[in-house]
C-alpha cells in the first residue's frame, strides 16, 4: 500500500548554488502526482531528494524534512533503507547491461541477500506482470540480456526491477521522455494500475501526460513551488498568473 | 525554363560532390587498411621467424628435460618453463588484487588530491626501467632473505604489473555510465556492493584485458629477474630457491658461444610466445564462458 509523503521546508544545493527553496508539499497515498515546470526549475532535484539520490552527487546538500509514511528520511534512516521503500524509475532506461532479464528484475533482492530460488522466481514473474512485460519476455528470461530489449521494453523492465523490492512509493523522473508514443501509452496505462498500490510522483515535460495520469499537479519555477492543486484545477483555472502563462505556452 | 536549368546545374554539381566523396572515402579506407597491415607485419614476421628458427629444436626432451652440461647434446628447458609458470603465478597473485583494488579506489573514490597523487605515481612507476625494479626487489626481498628466490622474482614482476592494471581498471570503471550506478543505488544497494556486483561486473572484460596486457608484458621480462629469481640449471619448484625462467635461460643461451645453446634459445623464445598467447587466449575463453554462465543462472 502507498504511504503519504510530507515535505517540510526542503532546501537543496549544488555546491553554492541553491536549487530548491523552502518546498512544502504533501503527496497522497495511492494517487499519482505530476510535477511540471520548465527545464532547470528543480523538479528532478526535488524528486531525487525524496529518496536521497541528490546526496550521491559530489558537493550536493539538502536541508529540511521529508517523511515517507512513518519514516523520517533524513533523520534516523539510512539512505539504503529508505531507497528500498522508495523506488525510482529514471529518465533514460538503465537496465544492468551484464545481466539477463531475470537477473535485472531479481537484482534488488539478490544484491540485498535474498537467495531463495522459489521466492525469486515468484517475485520476477509478479513484477514483470505488474509492469506488463511478462508476456513479451517470458520465454527468454535467462537468455536475453536486459540491454537487448527495445527502449520501451527496457523502461518497463526498469519499472519491474523497481517494483521487485516492494516499495511503497514510486518516483518517476520523466519516464517517457525517451520513448515513442506507443510505449508511452503503455507506461501511462501502467501508472494507472500501479496507483492502486503505490504513491506515485512523476516528473514530466509533457503537460498532456500530467493531465492524463495525475490527480494532483505541482508547478515548479526557479526552485520554488508556484502552485499545487488538483490537476483539473491547475489546467483549467490556475490561480497563479505564472502557472497560466506556462500552461498556455506563453513561456517555458 | 530558368528554374529547370538551375536544377540541372545543381544536379551536376551534386554528382561531382558525390564522386569526390566516393574517392575520399575509398582513399581513407585504403590508408586505414594499409596501417593495419603495417602494424601486423612486424608481429607476423617475428612469429614466423621464431617458428622457422625454433621449431626444429622443440621436441619432447626439450619440454621435459633439464639442461645437459656444456658440450653434451640434448637436454631441455623444463626447469625454465616450470620456473616461469611459478614466478608468473606469484606475480599475478600479488599484482592483480592490488592493481584492481587501486583501480577501483581511483575510479570510485579517488576524485580528489590523494587520487591525483596516486595516478601520477602510478604513471611514473609505469615508466621506471625494469632493471631498477629488479634492484628494488633485490634490496627488499633478496637482501633480507639472504638468497635468491622465485618469490623475489614474482615480487619484482608484480610491481611492474600493478600500474598497468590500476590504470586500465580505472579507465574501464569510468566507462560504466553513472546511470547504471544510480539504478543500483535506487534499489537500496549499498555503495560497496554496487561497486563490486554492478560496476566491476559491467566492466569485467575491459579489466581482464588490462590484466592480460600486464601479464604479457612482464612474462617476457629478463632484467628484473637477473638478481631476484637469478636462474637455476636444475628443476626447482621451491619458491624460496633460486629459480629458472624462460627469458633468463634464453638470455644466457643466446650470449653463449655454443651453437647447440643458440638453437635452444630460439626454441625457448618460441615456447615463451606460445605460452603467453595460450594463457591470454585461455583467460579470454574462460571469461566469455563465465559471462554466458552468469547470464544463464
Amino acid at each position: 500500500m502507498g504511504v503519504t509523503i510530507h515535505v517540510e521546508n526542503l532546501n537543496a544545493w549544488y555546491g553554492k548554488v541553491q536549487a530548491l527553496h523552502d518546498i512544502n508539499l504533501k503527496f497522497e497515498p495511492n494517487h499519482a502526482t505530476a510535477l511540471i515546470g520548465p527545464s532547470g526549475c528543480g523538479k528532478s532535484t526535488f524528486i531525487r531528494c525524496l529518496n536521497r539520490m541528490h546526496e550521491t552527487i559530489p558537493e550536493a546538500r539538502v536541508k529540511g524534512r521529508v517523511r515517507i509514511g512513518e519514516l523520517d528520511a533524513y533523520n534516523g534512516t539510512s539512505a539504503t533503507q529508505l531507497r528500498r521503500r522508495v523506488g525510482m524509475v529514471f529518465q533514460k532506461p538503465n537496465p544492468f547491461p551484464s545481466m539477463s532479464i531475470y537477473d535485472n528484475v531479481a537484482s534488488g533482492l539478490k544484491l540485498n541477500g535474498v537467495r531463495n530460488r522459489k521466492q525469486l522466481d515468484e517475485v520476477v514473474e509478479r513484477s514483470l506482470n505488474a509492469s506488463a512485460l511478462w508476456d513479451e519476455v517470458k520465454d527468454q528470461l535467462h537468455k536475453q540480456s536486459g540491454a537487448g530489449l527495445s527502449g520501451g521494453q527496457q523502461q518497463r523492465l526498469c519499472i519491474a526491477r523497481a517494483l521487485a523490492v516492494e516499495p511503497e512509493v514510486l518516483l518517476m523522473d520523466e519516464p517517457c521522455s525517451a520513448l515513442d508514443p506507443i510505449s508511452t501509452g503503455k507506461i501511462e496505462e501502467l501508472i494507472f494500475q500501479l496507483k492502486e498500490q503505490y504513491t506515485i510522483v512523476i516528473v514530466t515535460h509533457n503537460m498532456q501526460q500530467a493531465a492524463r495520469v495525475a490527480e494532483f499537479t505541482g508547478f515548479f519555477l526557479l526552485g520554488k513551488v508556484i502552485e499545487f492543486d488538483k490537476t483539473e484545477k491547475i489546467f483549467t483555472n490556475p490561480s497563479n498568473k505564472r502557472t497560466e502563462d506556462y500552461i498556455t505556452g506563453r513561456f517555458g | 525554363m530558368s528554374e529547370r536549368s538551375s536544377n540541372s546545374v545543381a544536379q551536376s554539381s551534386l554528382l561531382r560532390i558525390s564522386l569526390w566523396r566516393r574517392f575520399t572515402d575509398c582513399f581513407a579506407t585504403s590508408v586505414a587498411a594499409l596501417t593495419v597491415v603495417l602494424v601486423l607485419l612486424p608481429l607476423g614476421a617475428i612469429f614466423a621467424y621464431l617458428v622457422y628458427r625454433g621449431i626444429g629444436s622443440i621436441n619432447w626432451a626439450f619440454l621435459t628435460q633439464t639442461p645437459k652440461p656444456v658440450g653434451e647434446a640434448g637436454g631441455g628447458m623444463a626447469n625454465a618453463i616450470g620456473g616461469s609458470v611459478l614466478i608468473l603465478g606469484i606475480a599475478s597473485l600479488l599484482g592483480v588484487p592490488f592493481g584492481i583494488g587501486a583501480g577501483i579506489y581511483l575510479a570510485e573514490y579517488g576524485r580528489n588530491r590523494f587520487g591525483d597523487i596516486i595516478r601520477f605515481t602510478s604513471d611514473v612507476l609505469n615508466g621506471v626501467p625494469s632493471i631498477v625494479i629488479g634492484i628494488v626487489a633485490y634490496s627488499v626481498v633478496v637482501l633480507r632473505q639472504k638468497h635468491f628466490s622465485a618469490v623475489a622474482g614474482g615480487f619484482a614482476l608484480a610491481i611492474m604489473m600493478v600500474p598497468t592494471i590500476t590504470r586500465t581498471t580505472e579507465e574501464m570503471l569510468l566507462l560504466v555510465p553513472q546511470s547504471i550506478r544510480e539504478a543500483a543505488y535506487g534499489l537500496g544497494v549499498p555503495r560497496w556492493r554496487t561497486t563490486l556486483s554492478i560496476t566491476l561486473r559491467t566492466a569485467t572484460s575491459g579489466v581482464i584485458t588490462g590484466v592480460m596486457l600486464a601479464f604479457a608484458r612482464v612474462a617476457g621480462e629478463t632484467a628484473p629477474l637477473l638478481f631476484t629469481a637469478f636462474g637455476n640449471q636444475y628443476w626447482n619448484l621451491n619458491v624460496n630457491q633460486s629459480t629458472a625462467a624462460l627469458p633468463l635461460q634464453i638470455f644466457t643461451y643466446a650470449i653463449s658461444p655454443f651453437d647447440e645453446w643458440h638453437r635452444q634459445a630460439w626454441a625457448g623464445a618460441l615456447v615463451l610466445i606460445v605460452l603467453i598467447v595460450g594463457a591470454v587466449a585461455a583467460v579470454r575463453i574462460a571469461v566469455r564462458r563465465g559471462a554466458l554462465a552468469g547470464a544463464n543462472n
